[in-house]
Protein backbone atom coordinates (compact mmCIF):
# COMPACT_ATOMS: atom_id res chain seq x y z
CA UNK A 1 0.00 0.00 0.00
CA UNK A 2 1.68 3.50 -0.84
CA UNK A 3 1.94 6.27 1.71
CA UNK A 4 0.74 8.87 -0.98
CA UNK A 5 -2.19 6.97 -0.97
CA UNK A 6 -2.94 6.85 2.28
CA UNK A 7 -2.29 10.26 3.44
CA UNK A 8 -4.35 11.25 0.80
CA UNK A 9 -7.55 8.78 2.39
CA UNK A 10 -6.50 10.10 5.84
CA UNK A 11 -6.68 14.27 4.43
CA UNK A 12 -10.38 13.56 2.35
CA UNK A 13 -11.62 11.35 5.26
CA UNK A 14 -10.81 14.72 7.51
CA UNK A 15 -12.44 16.97 5.01
CA UNK A 16 -15.52 14.13 5.09
CA UNK A 17 -16.07 14.96 8.46
CA UNK A 18 -15.26 18.41 8.23
CA UNK A 19 -18.34 18.60 6.13
CA UNK A 20 -20.42 16.00 7.64
CA UNK A 21 -20.49 18.21 11.41
CA UNK A 22 -20.91 21.24 9.51
CA UNK A 23 -23.88 19.61 8.02
CA UNK A 24 -24.89 18.07 11.26
CA UNK A 25 -24.70 21.23 13.19
CA UNK A 26 -27.15 23.27 10.44
CA UNK A 27 -29.59 20.49 10.56
CA UNK A 28 -29.51 20.51 14.59
CA UNK A 29 -30.46 23.93 14.93
CA UNK A 30 -33.31 24.06 11.83
CA UNK A 31 -34.69 20.98 13.24
CA UNK A 32 -33.84 22.06 17.01
CA UNK A 33 -36.25 24.96 15.89
CA UNK A 34 -38.96 23.36 13.85
CA UNK A 35 -39.68 21.12 17.14
CA UNK A 36 -39.88 23.63 19.26
CA UNK A 37 -41.66 26.14 17.04
CA UNK A 38 -43.77 24.20 14.19
CA UNK A 39 -46.17 22.51 16.98
CA UNK A 40 -47.36 26.45 18.37
CA UNK A 41 -48.10 27.17 14.49
CA UNK A 42 -51.96 27.37 13.36
CA UNK A 43 -53.88 29.83 10.73
CA UNK A 44 -54.75 31.75 14.11
CA UNK A 45 -50.94 32.06 14.74
CA UNK A 46 -50.75 33.90 11.51
CA UNK A 47 -53.62 36.17 11.49
CA UNK A 48 -53.56 37.78 14.74
CA UNK A 49 -51.41 40.43 16.11
CA UNK A 50 -49.35 40.16 18.83
CA UNK A 51 -51.55 41.36 22.39
CA UNK A 52 -48.55 42.85 23.96
CA UNK A 53 -47.79 42.66 27.97
CA UNK A 54 -45.37 39.98 29.42
CA UNK A 55 -47.77 36.66 28.24
CA UNK A 56 -46.63 37.37 24.69
CA UNK A 57 -50.24 35.99 23.87
CA UNK A 58 -51.25 36.76 20.05
CA UNK A 59 -50.14 35.95 16.51
CA UNK A 60 -47.49 37.22 14.42
CA UNK A 61 -50.07 38.87 11.36
CA UNK A 62 -48.33 42.23 12.36
CA UNK A 63 -44.57 41.31 12.65
CA UNK A 64 -44.89 39.84 9.15
CA UNK A 65 -47.02 42.66 7.44
CA UNK A 66 -44.09 45.22 9.01
CA UNK A 67 -41.38 42.92 7.28
CA UNK A 68 -43.08 43.08 4.17
CA UNK A 69 -43.31 46.43 4.02
CA UNK A 70 -39.66 46.89 5.35
CA UNK A 71 -38.42 44.74 2.60
CA UNK A 72 -40.53 46.19 -0.23
CA UNK A 73 -39.25 50.30 0.73
CA UNK A 74 -36.16 49.38 1.29
CA UNK A 75 -35.64 47.80 -2.02
CA UNK A 76 -37.51 50.99 -2.90
CA UNK A 77 -34.68 53.27 -1.56
CA UNK A 78 -31.58 50.63 -2.31
CA UNK A 79 -32.39 48.89 -5.65
CA UNK A 80 -31.86 52.36 -7.66
CA UNK A 81 -29.16 53.55 -5.70
CA UNK A 82 -26.86 50.33 -6.03
CA UNK A 83 -27.76 49.50 -9.31
CA UNK A 84 -26.86 53.00 -10.67
CA UNK A 85 -23.82 52.92 -8.48
CA UNK A 86 -22.95 49.70 -9.63
CA UNK A 87 -23.38 50.25 -13.46
CA UNK A 88 -21.42 53.73 -13.11
CA UNK A 89 -18.31 51.78 -11.84
CA UNK A 90 -18.32 48.67 -14.53
CA UNK A 91 -19.48 50.28 -17.49
CA UNK A 92 -18.56 54.17 -17.44
CA UNK A 93 -15.61 55.16 -14.83
CA UNK A 94 -13.24 52.61 -16.19
CA UNK A 95 -13.33 54.44 -19.36
CA UNK A 96 -12.20 57.57 -18.50
CA UNK A 97 -8.86 59.29 -18.99
CA UNK A 98 -9.41 62.08 -16.14
CA UNK A 99 -6.65 61.10 -13.11
CA UNK A 100 -9.08 62.57 -10.66
CA UNK A 101 -11.71 60.69 -11.98
CA UNK A 102 -9.92 57.57 -11.77
CA UNK A 103 -8.88 58.75 -8.00
CA UNK A 104 -12.67 59.50 -6.83
CA UNK A 105 -13.59 55.89 -8.23
CA UNK A 106 -11.22 53.81 -6.16
CA UNK A 107 -12.19 55.70 -3.56
CA UNK A 108 -15.54 55.31 -4.07
CA UNK A 109 -14.84 51.20 -4.78
CA UNK A 110 -13.00 51.20 -1.21
CA UNK A 111 -15.41 52.70 0.55
CA UNK A 112 -18.26 50.12 -0.68
CA UNK A 113 -15.77 47.35 0.43
CA UNK A 114 -15.77 49.21 3.88
CA UNK A 115 -19.71 49.61 4.23
CA UNK A 116 -20.21 46.08 3.23
CA UNK A 117 -18.11 44.78 6.40
CA UNK A 118 -19.72 47.76 8.86
CA UNK A 119 -21.85 46.37 11.58
CA UNK A 120 -25.27 46.41 11.31
CA UNK A 121 -25.65 48.26 14.69
CA UNK A 122 -23.56 50.74 13.34
CA UNK A 123 -25.76 51.88 10.75
CA UNK A 124 -28.78 51.60 13.13
CA UNK A 125 -26.86 54.43 15.53
CA UNK A 126 -26.33 56.49 12.16
CA UNK A 127 -30.20 56.24 11.30
CA UNK A 128 -30.97 56.90 14.98
CA UNK A 129 -29.13 59.86 14.97
CA UNK A 130 -30.03 61.17 11.59
CA UNK A 131 -33.28 59.65 10.49
CA UNK A 132 -34.99 59.24 13.57
CA UNK A 133 -33.94 62.30 15.57
CA UNK A 134 -32.41 64.91 13.82
CA UNK A 135 -34.96 64.55 10.56
CA UNK A 136 -37.12 63.78 12.90
CA UNK A 137 -38.47 61.01 11.22
CA UNK A 138 -39.10 59.03 14.44
CA UNK A 139 -39.18 55.37 15.19
CA UNK A 140 -40.73 54.29 11.81
CA UNK A 141 -41.01 51.99 8.44
CA UNK A 142 -39.24 55.30 6.90
CA UNK A 143 -36.50 55.81 9.21
CA UNK A 144 -35.79 52.03 9.47
CA UNK A 145 -35.98 51.75 5.61
CA UNK A 146 -33.73 54.48 5.12
CA UNK A 147 -31.04 53.01 7.92
CA UNK A 148 -31.88 49.62 6.15
CA UNK A 149 -31.10 51.09 2.62
CA UNK A 150 -27.49 52.17 4.00
CA UNK A 151 -26.82 48.60 4.91
CA UNK A 152 -27.24 46.96 1.71
CA UNK A 153 -26.75 49.09 -0.60
CA UNK A 154 -23.03 47.77 -0.18
CA UNK A 155 -24.39 44.55 -1.10
CA UNK A 156 -26.35 45.73 -4.05
CA UNK A 157 -23.48 47.32 -5.30
CA UNK A 158 -20.98 44.46 -4.87
CA UNK A 159 -23.11 41.83 -6.44
CA UNK A 160 -24.73 44.02 -9.35
CA UNK A 161 -20.62 44.72 -10.61
CA UNK A 162 -19.77 41.36 -10.06
CA UNK A 163 -22.80 40.02 -12.43
CA UNK A 164 -22.21 43.19 -14.96
CA UNK A 165 -18.28 42.41 -14.68
CA UNK A 166 -19.68 38.82 -15.71
CA UNK A 167 -20.92 40.02 -18.94
CA UNK A 168 -18.52 39.27 -21.96
CA UNK A 169 -17.06 42.44 -23.45
CA UNK A 170 -17.50 41.25 -26.62
CA UNK A 171 -21.11 42.07 -26.42
CA UNK A 172 -20.66 45.60 -25.26
CA UNK A 173 -18.27 45.71 -28.54
CA UNK A 174 -20.43 44.18 -30.71
CA UNK A 175 -23.41 46.69 -29.92
CA UNK A 176 -20.82 49.71 -29.66
CA UNK A 177 -19.86 48.34 -33.38
CA UNK A 178 -22.74 49.05 -35.13
CA UNK A 179 -23.29 52.29 -33.91
CA UNK A 180 -25.04 52.04 -30.37
CA UNK A 181 -23.73 54.65 -27.79
CA UNK A 182 -22.70 53.16 -24.07
CA UNK A 183 -25.94 54.08 -22.41
CA UNK A 184 -27.94 52.21 -25.16
CA UNK A 185 -25.30 49.45 -25.01
CA UNK A 186 -25.89 48.85 -21.37
CA UNK A 187 -29.75 49.27 -21.27
CA UNK A 188 -30.09 47.05 -24.36
CA UNK A 189 -27.54 44.42 -24.05
CA UNK A 190 -25.63 44.56 -20.65
CA UNK A 191 -28.33 45.21 -17.99
CA UNK A 192 -30.58 41.93 -19.76
CA UNK A 193 -27.42 40.01 -19.59
CA UNK A 194 -26.83 40.99 -16.06
CA UNK A 195 -30.42 40.75 -15.01
CA UNK A 196 -30.24 37.29 -13.04
CA UNK A 197 -27.13 38.42 -11.31
CA UNK A 198 -28.46 41.89 -10.30
CA UNK A 199 -31.68 39.83 -9.09
CA UNK A 200 -29.75 37.86 -7.02
CA UNK A 201 -27.95 40.54 -5.54
CA UNK A 202 -31.54 42.12 -4.51
CA UNK A 203 -32.92 38.67 -3.04
CA UNK A 204 -30.12 38.65 -0.89
CA UNK A 205 -30.96 41.90 0.29
CA UNK A 206 -34.22 41.30 0.77
CA UNK A 207 -32.48 38.33 2.91
CA UNK A 208 -30.35 40.58 5.20
CA UNK A 209 -33.62 42.96 5.56
CA UNK A 210 -35.91 39.85 7.02
CA UNK A 211 -32.87 38.51 9.11
CA UNK A 212 -31.46 42.02 10.56
CA UNK A 213 -32.28 42.54 14.14
CA UNK A 214 -29.88 45.57 15.60
CA UNK A 215 -30.18 47.67 13.03
CA UNK A 216 -34.22 48.08 13.49
CA UNK A 217 -33.80 47.63 17.09
CA UNK A 218 -32.82 51.52 17.25
CA UNK A 219 -35.15 52.71 14.33
CA UNK A 220 -38.06 50.75 14.08
CA UNK A 221 -39.40 51.09 17.24
CA UNK A 222 -40.56 47.80 18.02
CA UNK A 223 -44.82 48.78 18.18
CA UNK A 224 -46.60 45.05 17.79
CA UNK A 225 -49.51 47.20 16.24
CA UNK A 226 -50.42 46.70 11.79
CA UNK A 227 -48.20 49.54 10.48
CA UNK A 228 -50.63 52.13 9.19
CA UNK A 229 -48.21 54.22 7.14
CA UNK A 230 -44.59 55.06 6.58
CA UNK A 231 -44.70 56.86 9.56
CA UNK A 232 -45.62 53.75 12.08
CA UNK A 233 -43.25 51.77 13.83
CA UNK A 234 -43.35 48.47 13.75
CA UNK A 235 -41.91 45.13 14.40
CA UNK A 236 -39.90 42.81 12.04
CA UNK A 237 -40.04 38.91 12.49
CA UNK A 238 -36.66 38.80 13.80
CA UNK A 239 -37.20 41.27 15.81
CA UNK A 240 -40.26 39.79 17.80
CA UNK A 241 -38.61 37.24 17.75
CA UNK A 242 -35.55 39.17 19.88
CA UNK A 243 -38.76 41.03 22.19
CA UNK A 244 -40.76 37.44 22.53
CA UNK A 245 -37.24 36.41 23.93
CA UNK A 246 -36.21 38.60 25.91
CA UNK A 247 -39.12 40.40 27.38
CA UNK A 248 -41.78 37.99 27.74
CA UNK A 249 -42.74 34.66 29.08
CA UNK A 250 -43.66 33.56 25.82
CA UNK A 251 -40.29 31.41 25.15
CA UNK A 252 -42.59 29.24 22.92
CA UNK A 253 -43.83 31.94 20.69
CA UNK A 254 -39.75 32.64 19.91
CA UNK A 255 -39.38 29.01 18.38
CA UNK A 256 -42.46 29.57 16.30
CA UNK A 257 -42.15 32.82 14.92
CA UNK A 258 -38.35 31.57 14.82
CA UNK A 259 -39.94 28.60 12.49
CA UNK A 260 -42.03 30.58 10.10
CA UNK A 261 -38.60 32.76 9.71
CA UNK A 262 -36.48 29.54 8.89
CA UNK A 263 -38.66 29.11 6.78
CA UNK A 264 -38.79 32.01 4.52
CA UNK A 265 -34.87 32.18 4.71
CA UNK A 266 -35.34 28.76 3.22
CA UNK A 267 -37.69 29.56 0.85
CA UNK A 268 -35.71 32.85 -0.46
CA UNK A 269 -32.59 30.98 -0.60
CA UNK A 270 -34.07 28.27 -2.78
CA UNK A 271 -35.21 31.13 -4.99
CA UNK A 272 -31.37 33.00 -5.70
CA UNK A 273 -30.49 29.06 -6.24
CA UNK A 274 -33.39 28.49 -9.06
CA UNK A 275 -32.17 31.66 -10.36
CA UNK A 276 -28.45 30.93 -10.42
CA UNK A 277 -29.09 27.99 -11.50
CA UNK A 278 -30.95 29.25 -14.66
CA UNK A 279 -27.85 31.35 -15.55
CA UNK A 280 -26.19 28.54 -15.19
CA UNK A 281 -27.50 26.23 -17.58
CA UNK A 282 -27.94 29.25 -19.66
CA UNK B 1 -4.79 49.55 -58.25
CA UNK B 2 -4.55 52.77 -60.15
CA UNK B 3 -7.85 52.04 -61.66
CA UNK B 4 -9.53 51.21 -58.03
CA UNK B 5 -11.78 53.63 -56.01
CA UNK B 6 -10.67 54.48 -52.27
CA UNK B 7 -12.70 53.61 -50.02
CA UNK B 8 -10.85 54.02 -47.04
CA UNK B 9 -7.18 55.46 -46.70
CA UNK B 10 -4.69 56.72 -43.83
CA UNK B 11 -2.15 59.07 -44.26
CA UNK B 12 0.43 59.07 -41.44
CA UNK B 13 -1.42 57.57 -38.93
CA UNK B 14 0.23 56.64 -35.88
CA UNK B 15 -1.13 55.30 -32.55
CA UNK B 16 -0.20 55.70 -29.30
CA UNK B 17 -1.09 53.46 -25.89
CA UNK B 18 0.28 55.80 -23.20
CA UNK B 19 3.83 56.69 -24.37
CA UNK B 20 3.93 53.53 -26.40
CA UNK B 21 4.20 53.62 -30.07
CA UNK B 22 1.75 51.06 -31.62
CA UNK B 23 1.03 52.09 -35.14
CA UNK B 24 3.84 53.96 -36.91
CA UNK B 25 3.15 56.07 -39.64
CA UNK B 26 0.95 54.10 -41.94
CA UNK B 27 -0.25 55.34 -45.02
CA UNK B 28 -2.90 53.08 -46.96
CA UNK B 29 -5.48 53.07 -49.49
CA UNK B 30 -8.39 50.44 -49.27
CA UNK B 31 -10.05 50.25 -52.68
CA UNK B 32 -13.42 49.78 -52.69
CA UNK B 33 -15.76 46.19 -53.53
CA UNK B 34 -12.52 44.34 -52.86
CA UNK B 35 -10.85 42.42 -50.31
CA UNK B 36 -7.95 43.67 -48.52
CA UNK B 37 -5.95 41.30 -46.00
CA UNK B 38 -4.15 42.20 -43.16
CA UNK B 39 -1.20 39.55 -42.68
CA UNK B 40 1.79 39.65 -40.00
CA UNK B 41 3.11 37.67 -36.81
CA UNK B 42 1.29 38.75 -33.63
CA UNK B 43 1.81 41.93 -32.34
CA UNK B 44 2.50 43.86 -35.21
CA UNK B 45 -0.54 46.16 -35.17
CA UNK B 46 -2.75 45.10 -37.34
CA UNK B 47 -5.66 44.52 -35.19
CA UNK B 48 -5.18 47.77 -33.95
CA UNK B 49 -5.22 49.25 -37.26
CA UNK B 50 -8.09 47.63 -38.05
CA UNK B 51 -10.50 48.79 -35.09
CA UNK B 52 -8.75 52.76 -36.23
CA UNK B 53 -11.17 52.45 -39.52
CA UNK B 54 -14.28 52.83 -37.09
CA UNK B 55 -12.75 54.20 -34.45
CA UNK B 56 -13.22 51.33 -31.72
CA UNK B 57 -9.99 52.38 -30.41
CA UNK B 58 -11.39 55.25 -28.89
CA UNK B 59 -12.92 53.00 -26.33
CA UNK B 60 -9.45 51.97 -24.52
CA UNK B 61 -7.96 54.62 -22.22
CA UNK B 62 -4.79 56.24 -23.15
CA UNK B 63 -4.94 55.68 -26.95
CA UNK B 64 -3.87 58.85 -28.89
CA UNK B 65 -3.35 58.96 -32.56
CA UNK B 66 -1.80 61.66 -35.18
CA UNK B 67 -2.26 61.36 -38.95
CA UNK B 68 -5.60 60.94 -40.51
CA UNK B 69 -8.15 58.29 -40.84
CA UNK B 70 -10.58 59.03 -43.98
CA UNK B 71 -13.60 57.39 -45.31
CA UNK B 72 -14.64 58.29 -48.37
CA UNK B 73 -12.09 61.44 -48.29
CA UNK B 74 -13.88 62.34 -44.78
CA UNK B 75 -11.87 62.56 -41.48
CA UNK B 76 -13.39 59.78 -39.56
CA UNK B 77 -11.71 61.77 -36.36
CA UNK B 78 -14.54 64.77 -37.36
CA UNK B 79 -17.22 62.19 -37.88
CA UNK B 80 -19.82 61.57 -35.62
CA UNK B 81 -18.86 58.18 -34.35
CA UNK B 82 -22.43 56.69 -34.47
CA UNK B 83 -22.77 57.78 -37.65
CA UNK B 84 -19.25 56.18 -38.79
CA UNK B 85 -19.81 52.88 -37.25
CA UNK B 86 -23.54 52.71 -38.93
CA UNK B 87 -20.83 53.37 -42.32
CA UNK B 88 -18.01 50.63 -41.49
CA UNK B 89 -19.63 47.57 -40.04
CA UNK B 90 -17.31 45.01 -37.61
CA UNK B 91 -16.98 41.35 -37.49
CA UNK B 92 -15.00 39.83 -34.56
CA UNK B 93 -12.69 36.80 -33.94
CA UNK B 94 -15.12 35.42 -31.34
CA UNK B 95 -18.33 35.05 -32.37
CA UNK B 96 -20.39 37.31 -30.47
CA UNK B 97 -24.40 37.61 -30.79
CA UNK B 98 -26.35 38.47 -28.10
CA UNK B 99 -28.09 36.84 -26.12
CA UNK B 100 -31.52 37.37 -27.72
CA UNK B 101 -33.49 35.89 -30.63
CA UNK B 102 -31.97 35.54 -33.88
CA UNK B 103 -34.61 38.16 -34.86
CA UNK B 104 -33.36 40.74 -32.67
CA UNK B 105 -29.98 40.13 -33.22
CA UNK B 106 -29.80 41.07 -36.59
CA UNK B 107 -32.76 43.59 -36.26
CA UNK B 108 -30.69 44.97 -33.35
CA UNK B 109 -28.83 47.58 -35.30
CA UNK B 110 -31.48 49.17 -37.55
CA UNK B 111 -33.44 49.20 -34.58
CA UNK B 112 -30.99 51.52 -32.86
CA UNK B 113 -30.55 53.78 -35.92
CA UNK B 114 -34.82 54.41 -35.88
CA UNK B 115 -36.09 51.80 -38.06
CA UNK B 116 -39.61 50.73 -36.03
CA UNK B 117 -42.18 49.00 -38.31
CA UNK B 118 -42.82 45.72 -37.82
CA UNK B 119 -42.72 44.68 -41.43
CA UNK B 120 -39.83 47.09 -42.64
CA UNK B 121 -37.97 44.92 -39.63
CA UNK B 122 -39.10 41.34 -40.92
CA UNK B 123 -37.87 42.36 -45.24
CA UNK B 124 -34.35 43.78 -44.18
CA UNK B 125 -33.77 40.78 -41.44
CA UNK B 126 -34.66 38.05 -44.25
CA UNK B 127 -32.20 40.36 -46.41
CA UNK B 128 -29.48 40.27 -44.20
CA UNK B 129 -29.82 36.67 -42.98
CA UNK B 130 -30.06 35.81 -46.82
CA UNK B 131 -27.01 37.90 -47.45
CA UNK B 132 -25.21 36.53 -44.97
CA UNK B 133 -25.49 33.24 -46.08
CA UNK B 134 -27.35 31.69 -42.67
CA UNK B 135 -30.87 32.18 -43.53
CA UNK B 136 -31.93 28.84 -45.07
CA UNK B 137 -30.81 27.19 -41.73
CA UNK B 138 -32.71 29.95 -39.42
CA UNK B 139 -35.66 30.54 -41.08
CA UNK B 140 -37.86 28.24 -39.56
CA UNK B 141 -37.12 29.95 -35.68
CA UNK B 142 -35.95 32.94 -36.22
CA UNK B 143 -36.99 33.28 -32.04
CA UNK B 144 -34.45 31.14 -30.90
CA UNK B 145 -31.62 32.06 -29.09
CA UNK B 146 -28.78 33.20 -31.49
CA UNK B 147 -26.37 31.94 -28.67
CA UNK B 148 -27.86 27.96 -29.57
CA UNK B 149 -25.92 28.13 -33.06
CA UNK B 150 -22.88 26.52 -33.66
CA UNK B 151 -19.91 28.93 -33.93
CA UNK B 152 -19.52 28.74 -37.60
CA UNK B 153 -23.31 29.70 -37.75
CA UNK B 154 -22.89 32.61 -35.23
CA UNK B 155 -20.67 34.02 -36.86
CA UNK B 156 -22.20 34.34 -39.93
CA UNK B 157 -25.26 35.79 -37.81
CA UNK B 158 -22.43 38.02 -36.66
CA UNK B 159 -21.91 39.01 -39.83
CA UNK B 160 -25.68 39.10 -40.94
CA UNK B 161 -26.15 41.75 -37.87
CA UNK B 162 -23.56 43.79 -39.89
CA UNK B 163 -24.75 43.52 -42.42
CA UNK B 164 -28.41 44.76 -41.88
CA UNK B 165 -27.38 48.19 -40.97
CA UNK B 166 -26.25 48.36 -44.41
CA UNK B 167 -22.36 49.81 -43.98
CA UNK B 168 -19.81 50.48 -47.03
CA UNK B 169 -17.13 48.71 -45.01
CA UNK B 170 -16.89 45.73 -43.05
CA UNK B 171 -14.19 45.07 -41.18
CA UNK B 172 -13.22 41.33 -40.16
CA UNK B 173 -10.81 41.05 -37.28
CA UNK B 174 -9.82 37.15 -37.65
CA UNK B 175 -13.19 36.32 -38.22
CA UNK B 176 -12.31 32.63 -38.77
CA UNK B 177 -10.16 31.96 -36.38
CA UNK B 178 -12.27 30.65 -33.87
CA UNK B 179 -14.00 28.09 -36.49
CA UNK B 180 -13.76 24.73 -37.78
CA UNK B 181 -12.64 24.33 -41.50
CA UNK B 182 -15.80 23.64 -42.71
CA UNK B 183 -17.11 26.79 -40.95
CA UNK B 184 -14.31 28.87 -42.24
CA UNK B 185 -14.55 27.82 -45.78
CA UNK B 186 -18.54 29.11 -45.77
CA UNK B 187 -17.37 32.31 -44.49
CA UNK B 188 -14.54 32.92 -46.93
CA UNK B 189 -17.27 32.01 -49.93
CA UNK B 190 -19.12 34.72 -47.96
CA UNK B 191 -16.93 37.01 -48.24
CA UNK B 192 -16.45 36.61 -51.97
CA UNK B 193 -19.60 37.21 -52.44
CA UNK B 194 -19.86 40.25 -49.98
CA UNK B 195 -17.56 42.13 -51.65
CA UNK B 196 -19.87 43.02 -54.80
CA UNK B 197 -21.55 44.82 -52.33
CA UNK B 198 -18.94 46.00 -49.63
CA UNK B 199 -15.86 46.76 -49.09
CA UNK B 200 -14.44 44.37 -47.29
CA UNK B 201 -11.02 44.74 -44.54
CA UNK B 202 -10.07 41.57 -42.95
CA UNK B 203 -6.78 40.80 -40.25
CA UNK B 204 -5.50 36.88 -40.80
CA UNK B 205 -3.23 35.49 -38.92
CA UNK B 206 -4.12 32.39 -42.11
CA UNK B 207 -1.27 33.09 -44.61
CA UNK B 208 -3.37 30.66 -46.96
CA UNK B 209 -6.50 32.09 -46.37
CA UNK B 210 -4.72 35.79 -47.45
CA UNK B 211 -4.12 34.14 -50.36
CA UNK B 212 -7.62 32.68 -51.20
CA UNK B 213 -10.03 35.25 -50.40
CA UNK B 214 -8.29 38.54 -50.84
CA UNK B 215 -7.60 41.17 -53.89
CA UNK B 216 -5.21 43.02 -51.63
CA UNK B 217 -2.51 42.20 -49.02
CA UNK B 218 -0.99 44.43 -46.68
CA UNK B 219 1.92 42.80 -44.69
CA UNK B 220 2.41 44.55 -41.33
CA UNK B 221 5.85 43.92 -39.20
CA UNK B 222 7.02 46.13 -35.77
CA UNK B 223 10.05 47.37 -36.02
CA UNK B 224 13.31 48.07 -33.55
CA UNK B 225 10.94 49.88 -31.09
CA UNK B 226 7.96 47.55 -31.52
CA UNK B 227 5.90 50.04 -33.27
CA UNK B 228 3.62 48.39 -36.04
CA UNK B 229 4.62 49.46 -39.86
CA UNK B 230 3.22 49.27 -42.73
CA UNK B 231 6.06 46.88 -45.27
CA UNK B 232 4.39 46.46 -48.21
CA UNK B 233 0.77 46.69 -49.89
CA UNK B 234 -0.44 45.21 -53.14
CA UNK B 235 -2.12 42.67 -55.23
CA UNK B 236 -2.08 39.67 -53.23
CA UNK B 237 -1.23 37.39 -56.42
CA UNK B 238 1.95 40.26 -56.08
CA UNK B 239 2.87 40.11 -52.14
CA UNK B 240 2.46 36.33 -52.65
CA UNK B 241 5.05 35.56 -55.74
CA UNK B 242 6.98 38.25 -56.01
CA UNK B 243 7.36 40.80 -52.55
CA UNK B 244 9.35 43.55 -53.19
CA UNK B 245 10.63 43.64 -49.61
CA UNK B 246 12.90 40.77 -48.55
CA UNK B 247 11.05 40.82 -44.84
CA UNK B 248 7.77 40.00 -46.82
CA UNK B 249 9.31 37.12 -48.72
CA UNK B 250 10.71 35.72 -45.35
CA UNK B 251 7.53 36.20 -44.01
CA UNK B 252 5.50 34.46 -46.80
CA UNK B 253 7.62 31.60 -47.13
CA UNK B 254 7.77 30.51 -43.51
CA UNK B 255 11.47 31.75 -42.43
CA UNK B 256 9.63 33.58 -39.25
CA UNK B 257 6.23 34.61 -37.63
Amino acid sequence: MNKRNFSQNIAFGMFWLAGIVSVLIMAFVVGYIMVKGLPGISLDFFTTSPRGGLSGDGGIYSTIVTTFYMIVVTLVFATPLGVGTAIYLTEYSSNTDSRAMGRLVSIARFGVETLAGVPSIIFGLFGYALFVTVMNLGFSILSASLAGACLIIPVIIRTTEEALKAVPAGYREGSLALGANRWETTWKVVLPAALRGISTGILLSAGRIVSETAIFFVTLGGSYRVPRSLMSGGRTMALHVYYLAMETRAFDKAMSTAAVLVALIIIMNLAINMVTNKIAAK
Amino acid sequence: MENETTRMSTEGYSLFYGRFKALNSIDIKIPSNRITAFIGPSGCGKSTFLRSFNRMNDLIPGVTTTGTVRLDGRDVAKEDVVKLRKKVGMVFQRPNPFPKSIFDNVAYGPRLHGLRNRSDLAVLVEKSLRQAAIWEEVKDDLQKSGMSLSGGQQQRLCIARAIAVEPEVILMDEPASALDPVATLKIEELMNELKMNYTIAIVTHNMQQAGRVSDYTAFMLTDQNRAGNLIEFGATKQIFTTPVDSRTEDYISGRFG
